[in-house]
C-alpha cells in the first residue's frame, strides 16, 4: 500500500506559495509532487491538488476573479467532481470561492491592514479527514498573512455552513475561545477555514506549509509543526 | 454592426462592510465636511464593443459584469450603454 500522495500544486502568474508547499510535500514529506503551470489541463495523475498562496494575476479586479479562468481551473473542477483533494491557501481559497467551489467571499480585512502574524484557530468538526491526524488536540497555530482575508456569506450560507459542519477553523485565543478580540480580519463567525459539503476540498487563510519543517521546531508543543498534521492527516484518510 | 461604449458600475452589497469607504468618509470628515454621513467606494469599468444593436451589446455586457466583472455573493452592478456615433465612411 503506498505511503504517498501524488501531489500537483498549481503554480498561476502571480503565485508565490507554490514552492513552499512543494518543499514540505516532497522534501519533508517525500511525496511524489509536480509544480503544475495554469495551463496544465489533465490532472488524473493526481491525488491532492493545492492552491497556493499569492497574488495570482496581481489580485486585480479581486482576489483570484481572474485564476478562475485559468485553463487548468476546469481540470480542478473535475478532480473535485471525482471526489479528490483540492487544498486552496490563502489566494488558492480565495480562487475556489471565486470558481464556486466554495461558498462566500474573502473581502478587505476590516481594519483595512495587510496581517501578516500567527494566530490560533480552534479546530471544529474534528470528524472532517483534514483534521484527523491532530489527536486529542483542539488549538493550533499558524501563519496568516493577507489584506483580504475577511471571510463573508450571506445569513443563509452561514447558517448551512454550520448546520453542515463544513468549518474546520475558526480564530479564536490561545485557548480556544472564539472572541471578537480572537478575530484579525472581521471574518463572519471567526472563519478561518471551510470545506464543501462532501469535505474533499478545503480553502483556508492560514498557512499550513508554513508550519511543517521539524528543522525550525523546537518542540512538539510550540506549534511550529501544526501545519504539517494538515497534508499528514489526508495521508490517514487515503491509504487508511 | 454599431459601436458602443459602456461603463460598468460596481458596488458592494449594503450588507458587506466597506472599511476602505469608512476610511475615507474619516479623511472627508478632517476635511471638514462633517455632513457627510455616508462612503461606499466601487469600480467603473469603461467598456468599447461592437453589436449588432444595443440589446445584444446589453446582454453581452451583463453576463460580462456577472461572470467576472462583478461577485454576485458581494457586489451588484448597473451598466450604462452609449452607442458611438458610426464612423464616417
Amino acid at each position: 500500500m503506498s505511503r504517498t500522495l501524488n501531489v500537483g500544486i498549481v503554480v498561476f502568474p502571480g503565485s508565490n506559495c507554490d514552492r513552499d508547499v512543494a518543499y514540505v510535500t516532497s522534501e519533508i514529506l517525500r511525496w511524489p509532487t509536480q509544480l503544475l503551470w495554469h495551463e496544465e489541463t489533465n490532472l488524473s495523475d493526481y491525488d491532492l491538488i493545492v492552491l497556493p498562496g499569492g497574488f495570482s494575476f496581481g489580485d486585480y479586479l479581486r482576489c483570484g476573479a481572474i485564476a478562475r479562468f485559468s485553463p487548468i481551473m476546469a481540470a480542478v473542477k473535475d478532480h473535485a467532481a471525482a471526489g479528490k483533494w483540492v487544498l486552496g491557501i490563502c489566494n488558492g481559497f480565495q480562487i475556489l470561492t471565486e470558481a464556486k467551489l466554495l461558498p462566500g467571499a474573502l473581502v478587505r480585512n476590516q481594519h483595512l491592514h495587510f496581517i501578516c502574524d500567527r494566530v490560533y484557530l480552534r479546530l471544529e468538526a474534528k470528524e472532517r479527514p483534514w483534521l484527523q491526524a491532530y489527536g486529542d488536540k483542539t488549538v493550533i497555530r499558524l501563519p496568516i498573512a493577507h489584506g483580504e482575508g475577511c471571510y463573508y456569506a450571506d445569513v443563509a450560507t452561514l447558517a448551512e455552513l454550520e448546520a453542515n459542519r463544513q468549518i474546520l477553523f475558526r480564530y479564536a485565543d490561545a485557548q480556544g475561545n472564539v472572541t471578537p478580540d480572537s478575530n484579525p480580519n472581521g471574518s463572519l463567525n471567526n472563519i478561518a477555514g471551510i470545506c464543501n459539503p462532501a469535505g474533499n476540498v478545503l480553502g483556508m487563510m492560514p498557512h499550513p506549509e508554513r508550519a511543517a519543517d521539524p528543522a525550525l521546531s523546537h518542540s512538539p508543543s510550540d506549534h511550529t509543526l501544526d501545519g504539517l498534521q494538515l497534508f499528514k492527516s489526508l495521508l490517514n484518510a487515503a491509504v487508511g | 454592426m454599431a459601436q458602443f461604449q459602456a461603463r460598468v458600475f460596481v458596488t458592494l452589497r449594503p450588507s458587506v462592510l466597506d472599511p476602505a469607504g469608512v476610511a475615507v468618509q474619516a479623511g472627508i470628515h478632517h476635511l471638514g465636511y462633517t455632513n457627510v454621513q455616508s462612503v461606499r467606494i466601487g469600480k467603473v469599468v469603461e467598456l468599447n464593443l461592437e453589436a449588432r444593436d444595443r440589446a445584444t451589446a446589453e446582454a453581452q455586457l451583463t453576463q460580462i459584469a456577472d461572470q467576472l466583472l462583478a461577485n454576485p455573493v458581494i457586489e451588484t452592478f448597473r451598466i450604462e450603454v452609449q452607442e458611438l456615433a458610426a464612423a464616417a465612411g
